[in-house]
C-alpha cells in the first residue's frame, strides 16, 4: 500500500514537472515575481539607512523577514497553479477514479511545490545577498532553516489550498485561509534565519526546532487529512 | 440509494440491478440525477442512505469505494486531460496510474488514430473530438469492469460515434457492464440492452429497448 502510494505520488511529481517544463511558469512568472518583490522592498526601504548603533543597513537587518514574505506570497501562486492544473478539466476526479490514494495526490503536489520553492529561494536568496548586502554567518544553520521552512510551507500550503481546490472563489479564499495559518511559520523562519545570518540570539535555535516541528506536523496532517479534503466522505 | 448535494437530494430513490455483458442507457432531462448516479457508481459520491453494492464493494464504506474506483472507467463531460502535455504524454501518465499493459496502450492509441503524428501534439491544440478520442483511448487501455459514460457521443463526428458504439459493444461483449447517460434518443436504442428513466432523482425501468 505504501509503495503504491509513493509510486503514484512519484508519477504525479514527474507529470507536474513535465507540465512545468512545457509551460515555463516558474521561470517566466514565479521567479520574476520574486525579483520584482525584492526590488520593491529596495524602493520601500532606503538602502543607505543604517541600524542605529549597528554596522548593518536596515534593509540587511530586515532581509530575513522580507525574504520569507516574498516566498510566502509566491507560495500562493505556486500552490494555486498546482491545483489549477488538476481542476481545469476534471483531472482531480479522474485521479481518484484511477484508484490513486488522496495522500498520493497531496504528497505529490507538496513535493512539486517544495521543489519549485527551493528554486525560488535560491534565486531570491542570491538576489537578497547582492541587493541588500546580507552576510551569512552560519551557512549550515541557514540550510536547516530553509529546508524545514520550505517543507512546512509546502505541506501547509498544499493542505489548506486543497480545501478550496475546484471551488468557486478559490483564488480569494485560498490566501484568506493560508496567510493567517502561516503566521507562526513566518515568525519562526524570520527569527531562525536572522540567527543563522547574524547570530542575533533572538531565540533563533528554538525557532529552528519549531520549524522542524511545523514541517513534520503539516506533512503528517496532509497524509492523514488528504481523504477528508479531496474525497466526498 | 440517496445522495444529497448542497442540502438537496440529487438522487432520492434509485433502485436498480445491473449485470455483466449489459449496456444500460440512462435517459432523462438535465438535472435529473444521471451524472450523480454515475459518480455514485464510480465510488466518487457519498451515499447518505440506502444500500448499494457495485462489483462487490459496499458504497457506504469509504475503503470499499476507494477499491471500486480502481475497477471502473468513468468518462464524464470533462476529458481529464492535461492541455500542456502531448497526447502521448497524457496516455503514458494515465496508463501508468492504471497499471495498464503497454501493449494495450499501444493498441488503444492505434485504434483511435493517436499513434502517428497526433501523439506528439499538445492536447491544448486538439479539437474537441480528438480530445474525446484520447480520453476514450485511456479508458480502453484500462480495461475496466464497469464502464460509466456520460454523453460519450458528444462532440464526435459520424465516424467517431460509430467508433464509440463499437467500443461499447466490445466492452459488453468482453464481460463488462456499460452504463451510458445520454440525451441521444435517436441513437441509443440501437446501442443499449436496457433503458432506465432518471427523473427527479428517481430511477425506473423503462423496459427492454
Amino acid at each position: 500500500m505504501i509503495a503504491a502510494v509513493a509510486g503514484d505520488a512519484a508519477r504525479i511529481v514527474a507529470k507536474d514537472l513535465r507540465i512545468e517544463r512545457a509551460t515555463g511558469v516558474i521561470t517566466t512568472q514565479i521567479l520574476p515575481f520574486g525579483i520584482v518583490m525584492l526590488l520593491l522592498f529596495g524602493f520601500g526601504v532606503d538602502p543607505a539607512l543604517q541600524v542605529r548603533g549597528g554596522d548593518r543597513s536596515v534593509l540587511a537587518e530586515v532581509a530575513p523577514g522580507l525574504f520569507w514574505i516574498t516566498v510566502l506570497l509566491a507560495l500562493l501562486l505556486v500552490v494555486g497553479r498546482a491545483f489549477a492544473v488538476e481542476s481545469d478539466d476534471g483531472s482531480l476526479d479522474a485521479l481518484l477514479v484511477a484508484g490513486v490514494h488522496p495522500a498520493a495526490i497531496l504528497g505529490g503536489k507538496a513535493v512539486v511545490v517544495a521543489a519549485e520553492l527551493v528554486v525560488l529561494e535560491l534565486v531570491v536568496g542570491a538576489g537578497a545577498v547582492l541587493m541588500f548586502d546580507v552576510t551569512i554567518g552560519d551557512p549550515l544553520h541557514l540550510v536547516v532553516v530553509m529546508v524545514s521552512t520550505t517543507v512546512a510551507l509546502a505541506g501547509a500550503g498544499t493542505l489548506f489550498l486543497a480545501v478550496v481546490a475546484g471551488q468557486r472563489g478559490r483564488d480569494t479564499l485560498g490566501p484568506l485561509l493560508v496567510l493567517p495559518a502561516m503566521a507562526p511559520v513566518l515568525i519562526g523562519a524570520t527569527a531562525a534565519a536572522g540567527d543563522a545570518l547574524y547570530g542575533a540570539g533572538s531565540g533563533g535555535i528554538a525557532w529552528t526546532w519549531a520549524l522542524v516541528a511545523f514541517a513534520l506536523l503539516y506533512s503528517v496532517a496532509g497524509i492523514v487529512g488528504a481523504g477528508a479534503l479531496l474525497e466526498d466522505v | 440509494m440517496v445522495c444529497v448535494l448542497g442540502g438537496f437530494p440529487a438522487l432520492a430513490g434509485a433502485d436498480l440491478d445491473l449485470h455483466a455483458n449489459e449496456v444500460a442507457w440512462l435517459r432523462g432531462p438535465n438535472g435529473a440525477g444521471k451524472t450523480t448516479l454515475l459518480r455514485l457508481l464510480a465510488g466518487l459520491g457519498a451515499m447518505r442512505r440506502g444500500r448499494a453494492e457495485v462489483l462487490g464493494a459496499d458504497l457506504s464504506v469509504l475503503g470499499d469505494r476507494r477499491w471500486l474506483r480502481g475497477q471502473v472507467g468513468l468518462l464524464g463531460h470533462a476529458t481529464f486531460l492535461y492541455e500542456d502535455l502531448t497526447v502521448g504524454q497524457n496516455l503514458e501518465f494515465w496508463a501508468g496510474l492504471h497499471r495498464a499493459d503497454p501493449v494495450d496502450v499501444e493498441a488503444a492509441a492505434r485504434r483511435f488514430g493517436l499513434d502517428g503524428r497526433l501523439g506528439d501534439v499538445p492536447v491544448g491544440s486538439l479539437s474537441a473530438g480528438q480530445r474525446r478520442r484520447t480520453s476514450l483511448a485511456v479508458l480502453v487501455a484500462r480495461r475496466p469492469r464497469l464502464w460509466l459514460l456520460d454523453e460519450p457521443h458528444a462532440g464526435l463526428d459520424a465516424e467517431g460515434r460509430a467508433m464509440v458504439d463499437r467500443l461499447i459493444a466490445d466492452a459488453s461483449g468482453a464481460g463488462a457492464t456499460v452504463v451510458v447517460a445520454s440525451h441521444d434518443a435517436d441513437h441509443m436504442p440501437a446501442v443499449a440492452d436496457r433503458t432506465l428513466d432518471v427523473i427527479g432523482g428517481t430511477v425506473t425501468e423503462a423496459g427492454a429497448s
